[in-house]
């Protein structure tokens, strides 16, 4: 199995006697992990490095000797202690292995030749090493119909289980979600749902890798490959901004498997099923396969890449420089978005460049505040502010690790959210806040009491409870910030994380932004007003013009004010890079206004989107697992993404346009070869990136990846927004996420696309009450910029005054109701 | 389908509060259930998953680990013809048998007017009585089929209604106790004295009395 048991710091240690040699372990770590870490694998089905164990499958019994003559015990259930003696070879465990895999292919059926789990098998290949090699059995074997779907993706095969425990055990403690469980009991007992009520999880196919047998199976992988065809190469998952290290399986140049690798500090195998099934996008048959330009009829038709990269090149070189802008870049690789950066600002001149769409943070403020990594947020002894959006939506392996930390590690979170989260069972309180209170929210809590009016929904002795746990914490304060809300303005975060900073100084921050290399974008420069490395224009843009030749005068526009600019006819050239503010920007009236505005956009995606159908000239991309280059994650981490397949048709990697147009500007990037040239360059001018050389980061001991200088930058503290008193819109508008929208990514992945929820209003009771409306009742909701129907939904997580909605959803789009220009977005719901 | 009625709702929830941890409530709550409807409905496990704070797949999980639960509709009176050893050996396959043929059924199944399941159960408990039989879980020893075939009568006729409970009530849900009398609700020092616990000093203080030499107390409530 590939499970490895969890590397360990000895810090009390103890010497035991294994199969006749004397080895030191951990006093108290489980028998079955200090025996592996001594060079005596024993063989076992139940036990996960990552679940407690459970000692259900009896494989891994061995003779154990504590003083009082030898027995047999499982390993995976006794402890460590001094002077233990163990045999794990001798011919009583042999026999006892034997037994118990005779017992085990009993009712096994032996389908492996059919089983997508054989050739990998853990059943297979310990019965070849340790069983019978001949089965005495003549009974017929039990059937059951089979395969049966437990959910969407996951297949159960009833013949094959055998018990271990380890699903339901990953379903109920490490996902939280227990839909599965053991029913009847003895030799009838089978693994089954709750009669409709299917498997439905967000982690699922973590079971699929967990079974040691091929009783679960993915429905995107059945029947696709047998495991020897495959080839594999580690990368990182680029789902989200956690960067879960997974391996990338493939076979005959298509990708065909992403399977969680067990990082430590990250993700400890686990995947959410987004990130594990996201593969499919990758296969899509409507990937773009060659540049397309608009033609004379008004269509977007096939070109030649000279043709596109020379009407591009035209089309910068007659703009003013202040009049191009760039919007994205968050998914390009650290090398990608460096070329992109060095291109726009150092080449082209402008600085209007943004990887963000309005849904993130000031760049000031997710690289000038001290960082925290994921370990430091979750170790035990910490105390957790939590002012993000909800984890288990958007970072969904960052909920898994929370929870664990929360449940098994004591660590209390507080949660400030503007409604309950998948978080909040876990937080040891949660405090809901009306839209745009969280700045005067955070002051109350730091100053220990309540203003005397109090704060809408705000319980007393909640905040009381709250306020003495974050005042408590002192030195050991993780927060976590990020964007509960896309329909609240991104200041009011900011000023909450910045009241917190000057009141704790020793408190760091975790920035849960959840565009995939959304820091290494902020690192590369990717945002107005900054340079690589941390460094800002006004400071340091002269020792950037000394590399780069030149670099903007003056601090470039946003996301927001760029499509403003461009909506006034004042944007010449709007490049996109893998942007789509049609679908991502929160203020839908000015995303139009500014994409239909701009007199050429210019998009590099490997998807026609909303976006890119509204372009003058797309270039075709390589995306994941199609290109070389390194990742940088929420924390900081940089890691390297492998290629493993090749790009569709044409398309090309993003530096490599970069430095196409460059090329054709008449001026030269810097890169000849390959990306490493890109990284070379970037790492060797930026102090933040000291240490994370390509050298190092192939050195067998950054697996995990490198962390950058996580060290506080100076800090400018925001001014907090002035809200406006309320006017005759009784309700404010909480706009978040969930897993499965009709992003790009999701809507081109067979088995996940249909997942997205259809698009509801969630009330609390309270506010559901007087329109003596039922769920599912059609209701308008209006705002003074728009108004959307879409059906009820009575939620008591939401807390009375708000309403909240999902974003990008089939049916009802929030974004009609936003303008960006409002601090918060007031709204009125009736019945339609 | 069927959730629980008002009154038992009622009572579910004044089931729950006796436990510290709601979960602890599952199994009372499934009692609960099969009193009112004769066997577990789905739609009554989903609901104590809700009154418990737990999955509807961990109730179904723990419920059909238990025989004595039935997931699906059961007659008016559920015939458990016990057919292990000691029975076996004085005639329970006979009688089972005869059971078949008598009411026209396979064990596991029931006759058509919904009176009777036919269980082939395993040992009852009951081996000095062998031949042994149960009916809604009371207890008919030493039967011969013609016994067999008068207590099916008697039970079809209603003679034994006064005897045998209705169907699906397993365990005493409801706890006629007075309020000072459940567990864990008075403080310690105002509980009656265990009588277990009552003996164990009693031993000990004898003990200690013989020890010394000085007349036993044993016996005596002090």
């Amino acid at each position: 199995m590939s499970e490895k048991p969890r590397k360990i710091e000895i810090t009390d240690p103890v010497t035991i006697t294994v199969d006749g040699r004397e080895v030191t372990a951990q006093n108290g770590e489980l028998l079955i992990d200090a025996c592996e870490r001594n060079d005596a694998y024993i063989p076992r089905f139940c036990y996960h490095p990552r679940m407690n164990p459970v000692g259900m499958c009896r494989m891994c019994l061995v003779e154990v000797d504590t003083g009082r003559g030898p027995a047999l015990q499982p390993s995976c259930m006794i402890p460590v202690a001094a002077e233990m003696v163990v045999d794990t070879k001798n011919e009583q465990v042999s026999k006892a292995q034997d037994g118990i895999l005779e017992f085990l292919l009993a009712n096994h059926p032996l389908d492996c030749p059919v089983c997508d789990k054989g050739g990998e098998c853990p059943l297979q290949d310990q019965t070849m090493a340790y069983g019978p090699g001949e089965s005495r059995w003549v009974e017929e074997k039990r059937h059951y119909e089979k395969p049966i779907a437990i959910s969407e993706t996951v297949y159960l095969d009833r013949e094959r289980c055998i018990l271990c425990d380890r699903c339901t055990r990953f379903a109920k403690d490490v996902a939280g979600d227990p839909l599965i469980h053991f029913i009847d009991r003895g030799s009838n007992t089978e693994i089954a749902t709750f009669p409709d009520e299917p498997f439905c999880s967000y982690f699922s196919g973590n079971t699929v890798q967990i079974c040691p047998v091929g009783a679960l199976t993915a429905k995107p992988y059945r029947f696709r490959a047998r495991p020897w065809d495959l080839e594999e190469v580690e990368s990182t998952c680029t789902g989200c901004s956690v960067g879960c290290r997974i391996t990338v399986q493939s076979s005959r140049n298509q990708v065909l498997r992403f399977q969680g690798v067990d990082s430590d500090p990250v993700n400890w195998s686990w995947l959410c099923d987004k990130g594990r099934f996201g593969f499919e996008a990758i296969n899509s048959e409507e990937r773009l396969a060659e540049p397309l330009m608009l033609s004379s009829d008004g269509t977007l038709s096939p070109a030649r890449w000279a043709e596109a990269l020379n009407a591009a090149a035209d089309a910068i070189r007659a703009a003013d420089p202040t009049s191009v802008a760039v919007i994205g870049g968050a998914q390009l690789t650290n090398e990608s978005q460096y070329a992109w950066a060095k291109f726009a600002k150092g080449i082209i001149g402008t600085d209007h460049v943004d990887a963000q769409l309005g849904d993130g943070l000031a760049a000031e403020v997710v690289l000038g505040l001290p960082g925290a990594t994921i370990d430091q947020v979750c170790a035990p002894g910490s105390t957790v502010l939590y002012m993000g959006p909800d984890p288990k939506e958007e970072l969904s392996v960052l909920y898994i690790r929370l929870k664990h930390a929360a449940q098994e590690d004591g660590v209390q979170i507080i949660e400030l959210s503007p409604a309950a989260s998948g978080l909040s069972p876990y937080a040891s309180s949660s405090l809901h806040y009306r839209p745009a209170d969280l700045p005067k929210l955070v002051e109350a809590l730091l100053a220990g009491e309540l203003p005397d009016q109090g704060l809408p929904g705000i319980d007393a002795a909640e905040f009381t409870k709250a306020s003495q746990a974050l005042l408590a914490a002192e030195q050991n304060l993780h927060v976590v910030i990020g964007r509960a809300n896309l329909a609240e303005s991104a200041d009011c975060v900011a000023v909450a994380a910045s009241a917190v900073h000057q009141a704790i100084p020793e408190a760091t921050f975790l920035s849960a932004l959840r565009r995939a290399n959304l820091r290494g974008a902020l690192e590369a420069g990717l945002t107005p007003g900054m340079l690589p490395g941390r460094s800002s224009l006004a400071e340091h843009g002269q020792a950037w013009k000394e590399l780069w030749g030149s670099v903007p005068s003056t601090a470039g526009m946003d996301t927001t004010q760029i499509l403003q600019a461009a909506a006034a006819s004042k944007v010449d050239v709007l490049i996109l890079l893998g942007a789509d503010p049609l679908a991502d920007f929160a203020d839908r009236s000015l995303a139009r206004r500014g994409v239909a505005g701009a007199r050429t956009v210019i998009s590099l995606d490997r998807f026609l989107t909303a976006s890119t159908r509204q372009a003058d000239i797309v270039f075709p991309i390589a995306g994941f697992a199609e290109c070389e280059g390194t990742h940088t994650n929420l924390e900081g981490r940089v890691t390297r993404l492998n290629q493993k397949v090749t790009p569709p048709g044409t398309a090309r990697t993003d530096w490599m346009i970069a430095a196409e147009l460059a090329a054709l500007l008449g001026k030269d990037l810097g890169v000849e070869r390959d990306a490493h040239e890109l990284w070379d360059e970037f790492m060797a001018h930026s102090a933040v990136h000291a240490g994370v050389s390509s050298a190092a980061l192939d050195h067998p001991d950054a697996a995990d990846g490198l962390l950058l200088d996580l060290g506080p930058r100076p800090f400018v503290t925001p001014v907090a927004p002035h809200v406006a008193p309320q006017s005759s819109y009784s309700l404010r508008l909480i706009v978040n996420r969930t897993l499965y929208d009709q992003g790009t990514e999701i809507h081109h992945c067979d088995s996940s696309s249909g997942l997205a929820p259809a698009a509801s209003v969630r009330l609390s009771p309270a506010d559901a009450a007087p329109l003596g409306a039922e769920d599912g009742t059609p209701v308008t909701v209006s705002s003074p910029h728009g108004s959307i129907t879409a059906a009820l939904v009575v939620d008591s997580g939401v807390p009375k005054g708000s309403a909240v909605l999902r974003h990008n959803l089939e049916g009802a789009d929030p974004g009609l109701l936003i303008d960006s220009a409002d601090v918060v977005c007031e709204i009125r719901v009736e019945v339609s | 389908m069927s959730r629980f009625s008002p009154a038992n709702l009622r009572l579910a929830q004044e089931i729950i509060r006796r436990y510290p941890v709601a979960k602890s409530a599952t199994i009372p709550l499934c009692h609960l259930a099969q009193e009112q409807d004769g066997y577990l409905a789905d739609d009554s496990m989903a609901q104590i998953a809700e009154l418990v704070g737990c999955s509807s797949a961990e109730v179904l999980g723990t419920a059909s680990f238990y025989e004595m639960f039935k997931m699906h509709s059961v007659g008016k009176f559920c015939l458990g013809v016990c057919t292990n050893i000691s029975c076996q050996l004085l005639g329970g396959e006979e009688l089972l048998e005869h059971a078949e043929q008598t009411l026209g059924i396979r064990p596991g199944g029931t006759t058509a007017d919904g009176l009777f399941t036919l269980e082939d159960v395993e040992c009852i408990a009951a081996c000095t009585e062998a031949p042994a039989v149960q009916v809604n879980y009371r207890y008919f020893h030493r039967l011969t089929p013609q016994d067999l075939d008068q207590l099916i009568e008697e039970l079809r006729s209603g003679a034994l209604d006064d005897v045998v409970p209705a169907h699906g009530t397993l365990g005493k849900v409801r706890q006629d106790l007075g309020e000072d009398r459940i567990a864990n609700i008075t403080p310690p020092e105002d509980q009656i004295e265990p009588v277990w616990l009552r003996r164990h000093r009693e031993l000990a203080e004898a003990a200690a009395a013989a020890d010394a030499g000085t007349p036993s107390t044993a016996g005596t409530n002090s």
